[in-house]
């Protein structure tokens, strides 16, 4: 099992994920032993420029980090609109409108 | 109102020394739970000192602590740490207590439901600075920075669920990622998707930046389709009526048609952000 942070994206402001994806990849991380950081989501933090986006880009630049979120090019851009731009390194995108539930759960769970 | 302030509360679900694990259905119940709400939830295993937490200036720590709170303070005294046991509680009362919580707190935070958080975000890596969006958007929502590069620069002022701007982009690089379809909402650009944004700018131009241009220069223009117009107001009413189209097309929300500023606003909207647009392009060159 990872112990890969995992940035967890509810996408609860307008529900472009698909409720049995966002919802199947949040159970089986509660049932996983992977550290979850989970934002309500992160659209909204970037239209606020939240700060923890900067946290968050800030800990990919130490270390690993996965996102589990939607399309990677939009996730890159939404932090960078908001002044955080993810480094090119350590950090991987899990698309959770394209892949499946179980996909994106390896993804999000391996080392 | 929606804030556009920094969340005021985030939510710990410590599960580590000194407090008994959830169960993975609790968990979940509880974690799903609060972001529907709005809450960003971090669920920490390791001790406190070893966690990852991100810090955040208000935290509250939930856990099942056996039966008693513990009082916890930040030994630096920049956090402000709550901790709230849940011990024997279910799903929605645990999200009453944060609710209630936060309430007594006296903490406003945007909520799901609110609002629709959309806007247009800019593909640096496709985008060629060719200001066609700022030419084109009536509202303000782009600008340009010291260095005249194009940004989004009023977020608030972009009509919900109009992607509008995203078909003026000849290099697909405005995304709206709350958007059904690719590639505006951050998917994958393909070669055939270029080929369609190509023939939406020719009909985008139409409607946009070329329409406004015709109401004050429209006899300079005889190949504009508007050519022949003999007021502003005839014009608009034909720009309108392509609008229309393209509602129906499911490309412009019927309510932003509804909403157009008037004649005289469109006119004046129009000249400044050619302007701003001409000034931009000016200086890159």
């Amino acid at each position: 099992m990872s112990e890969t942070p995992v940035i967890y994206c509810r996408c609860a402001y307008a529900n472009a994920l698909p409720v049995e994806v966002k919802d199947g990849v949040l159970q089986n991380l509660c049932e996983a032993s992977t550290p979850v950081q989970a934002v309500s989501d992160l659209c909204e933090m970037s239209a606020r420029n939240d700060p923890r986006l900067a946290q968050i880009a800030e800990q990919a630049k130490k270390g690993p980090v996965k996102i589990a979120a939607c399309y990677p090019r939009a996730v890159r851009w939404l932090f960078h609109a908001a002044g955080s731009p993810l480094p090119e390194e350590n950090v991987e995108i899990v698309n959770l409108r394209e892949q499946s539930v179980e996909d994106a759960t390896r993804a999000l769970t391996s080392s | 109102m929606v804030s556009n302030e920094a969340h005021p509360l985030e939510v710990i679900l410590y599960e580590g020394r000194h407090s008994h694990p959830l169960s993975a259905e609790l968990r979940f119940s509880v974690m799903s739970g609060l972001l529907d709400r709005g809450y960003a939830v971090t669920r920490v295993m390791a001790s406190p000192e070893n966690s990852t937490a991100p810090t955040h200036h208000r935290l509250l720590v939930i856990a099942d602590f056996g039966g008693e709170s513990p009082r916890i303070e930040d030994a630096a005294g920049e956090i402000d740490l709550a901790a709230r046991d849940i011990s024997g509680l279910g799903g929605e009362e645990i999200l009453e207590l944060v609710e209630n919580h936060r309430g007594d707190e006296g903490l406003e935070m945007n909520q799901p439901g609110q609002w629709k958080p959309w806007f247009p975000v800019i593909d640096y890596d496709r985008c060629t600075n060719c200001m066609q969006c700022l030419s084109f958007c009536l509202f303000d929502v782009y600008g340009v920075d010291d260095e005249n590069k194009i940004q989004v620069q009023n977020n608030d002022n972009c009509k919900t669920n109009c992607p509008a701007c995203s078909r003026v982009c000849p290099e697909v690089a405005i995304m709206f990622p709350k958007y059904a379809g690719g590639p505006i909402n951050g998917d994958v650009v393909s070669d055939s998707d270029l080929e369609r944004e190509k023939m939406k700018v020719d009909i985008s131009s139409l409607l946009g930046g070329d329409i406004y241009s015709s109401l004050r220069r429209r006899s300079d223009d005889a190949k504009s389709r508007f050519s022949k117009e003999r007021s502003p107001d005839k014009a608009l009413s034909e720009r309108k009526k392509c609008l229309i189209k393209l509602a129906g097309d499911g490309m412009i929300p019927a309510d932003v048609l509804e909403n157009l500023p008037s004649p005289q606003e469109i006119a004046e909207r129009a000249e400044m952000a050619a302007a701003k647009a001409k000034s931009a392009l000016a200086a890159n060159q």
